[in-house]
């Protein structure tokens, strides 16, 4: 909970990571290269006293989590988004059997979301039955441009993952998270590319499609694909860190995300360990759409608390406080799905 | 940073040659954006090397900026032995293979390359002409209270005032094949079609500008966060930041 001037903020990180980049759990050269990048996201985008040494960033471990997203980050529900990136590490990025333990430790506190891979065809169908039962899933985290042997990636159009997700239906997997963003990227199996994210919503309309880092590089598909879509859902992990770099820019972001979705669909997040959730927080309920930039309407506190936690919450059925709720807003201007839009002519 | 004069004029040549090798995704010159890390001139023979923001950025991308530099380099009257190399990625091997065979785009990638890249680039190409309109259109917004949104779509080049924002556009029109003449209309697709619903239509075309804006707030930040203090041809300190 945060509170500053008489308003009270429920925070969710809706997508938070228990990583291991150290030395020794490297499996080759790419394994550093991926986590190097992560830390210039991090000391590039970082206010000068939030940044950690390189040795810190390679592992946390759950105490300085826990102190970093309850004790100082004002969170109350954390969500953990793990990637497995399994080509690079030798016992995977995000540490499975870490966070469900500290999951399990802290009741309450934490949702743990595991991952499948569909190119495990049927014995990772097998596994994600295992896996739901085990670790009482709500939500995956799928990273489409993952390293699996030759390939550099899939689509969620691929006729395997429809297998996975018709079995997420009845496992009572809703809440299907898609890295669409920064970071790794396949060939020309563009893995900003959110036209597939379009197909699935169409045709799993009983799951939840939250893609995180809200498609960024490609911010303008995202937004048609979510005002046509109404379970499709934005992320904010990486573009919250503007908030300190480029103020103005996170203004137009904002500005799009609640012109195109509205504000019932956004979610917050740190990015643990990218970011830690403390100044992101503090920043965005001290924030304000700059004056100049006339196309925005100026951010409403009841945004803030939807985006902060609330939007979240809901998705995740969190216990929320009675005097913090809030109602749904009406629907964007853009309207739900109006397939006769959908040609316009992509000026 | 006096290192700029002590280039020869045959560096100086080859460097300014690389001037029109553009970063698709993000619309301006390499040599801006500070992918040249070296320019070697010995004789007739040309060694280029680039870097990248991040280890992992699109090696498709990559390939291409890698390959027009050295098509440029190479069409120089005086150049003999040309190397381009790409350092520090995570194709830099297969990469820098192919370039130094001229594999072509699907030459050096085999089974990974399915799209074309001439069709990459024209997708990008398009993008950077939506955005370009964008930023003439909502600077006259800005700078107009009263000016309704529904009225930019009668908006003619010949309208604009004379700035960065409509000599970009103009470009971005010639790359595309549209006129430049004063009377044309400024909100058009790539095909000249003036859209039905103005307003969506700019508010579409403001989206594709923020996704290439925070593109290139990103690449720029991680490379000077990567190659902090590194010689290189012009310093990365001097490299100048564009905001809209």
């Amino acid at each position: 909970m945060y509170t500053k001037d008489g308003e009270s903020y429920f925070i969710v990180d809706a997508h938070i990571a228990l990583w291991d980049a150290r030395p020794e759990n490297q499996r080759n050269l790419h394994a550093k290269q991926f986590i190097d990048c992560f830390y210039d996201y991090h000391a590039n985008l970082s206010p000068e006293s939030e940044k950690w040494t390189y040795e810190e960033y390679l592992y946390q471990g759950g105490e300085r989590l826990m102190k970093d997203l309850f004790e100082d980050g004002y969170v109350d529900h954390a969500i953990f988004q793990p990637a497995h990136l399994g080509e690079f590490y030798v016992n995977g990025f995000g540490q499975t059997e870490e966070a469900f333990a500290l999951t399990q430790a802290n009741p309450g506190k934490l949702t743990y979301n595991h991952n499948f891979d569909p190119r495990n065809g049927e014995q990772g169908l097998e596994q994600l039955h295992a896996d739901a039962e085990r670790f009482g899933l709500k939500g995956v985290k799928l990273y489409t441009a993952e390293w699996h042997g030759a390939s550099r990636g899939y689509k969620l159009t691929d006729p395997w993952v429809y297998r996975y997700l018709e079995a997420c239906g009845e496992l009572g997997i809703t809440n299907i998270h898609i890295h669409k963003g920064p970071t790794i990227r396949p060939l020309d199996r563009d893995a900003f590319d959110v036209a597939d994210v379009d197909h699935v919503a169409t045709d799993f309309t009983d799951l939840n499609f939250v893609v995180e880092h809200c498609g960024l590089p490609r911010l303008e598909d995202f937004c048609w694909i979510a005002t046509q879509e109404p379970n499709v859902h934005g992320g904010l992990a990486v573009a919250m860190p503007f908030i300190h770099t480029r103020p103005r820019y996170f203004a137009q972001i904002i500005g799009e995300l609640l012109y195109w979705i509205g504000e019932d669909r956004i979610q917050f997040s740190s990015d643990y360990a990218l970011w830690t959730p403390r100044w992101l927080v503090e920043a965005f309920v001290d924030f304000q759409i700059p004056e100049d930039l006339s196309e925005y309407a100026p951010l409403t506190t009841d945004q803030k608390k939807k985006i902060l936690g609330l939007n979240a919450a809901k998705m995740y059925d969190l216990e929320v406080p009675a005097e913090l709720r809030l109602p749904d807003a009406d629907e964007t201007a853009t309207g739900p799905r109006q397939p006769e839009r959908a040609d316009l002519a992509s000026v | 940073m006096t290192a700029v004069l002590t280039h020869s004029p045959r560096q100086r040549e080859a460097y300014d040659a690389l001037g029109v090798v553009i970063d698709p995704e993000l619309d301006e010159p390499i040599t801006d954006l500070g992918f040249v890390r070296s320019v070697a001139v010995s004789g007739s023979d040309v060694e280029v090397h680039l870097r990248l923001p991040t280890s992992f950025c699109a090696p498709n991308f990559a390939y291409l900026m890698a390959s027009d530099a050295k098509d440029v380099l190479v069409a120089l009257p005086w150049s003999g032995r040309v190397v381009v190399e790409l350092d520090d990625h995570h194709d830099s091997d297969i990469i820098n293979r192919g370039l130094a065979a001229d594999a072509g785009y699907r030459g050096t990638f085999r089974h990974e390359a399915e799209e074309d890249l001439d069709e990459l680039r024209l997708t990008f190409q398009r993008k950077a002409h939506t955005a370009a309109i964008e930023r003439c259109l909502t600077a006259l917004l800005r700078a107009d209270p009263e000016l309704d949104v529904a009225a930019v779509g009668s908006v003619r080049l010949g309208d604009l005032p004379a700035d960065e924002h409509a000599e970009a556009l103009r470009r971005r029109r010639t790359t595309l094949g549209l006129p430049d003449s004063a009377d044309a209309l400024v909100l058009v697709d790539h095909e000249g079609r003036a859209p039905d619903d103005v307003p969506m239509a700019l508010r579409r075309a403001r989206s594709t500008r923020i996704s290439i804006d925070g593109n290139a707030h990103f690449c720029r930040g991680l490379l000077g966060t990567r190659y902090p203090d590194e010689p290189t041809f012009v310093p990365l300190s001097d490299i100048k930041e564009h905001t809209s």
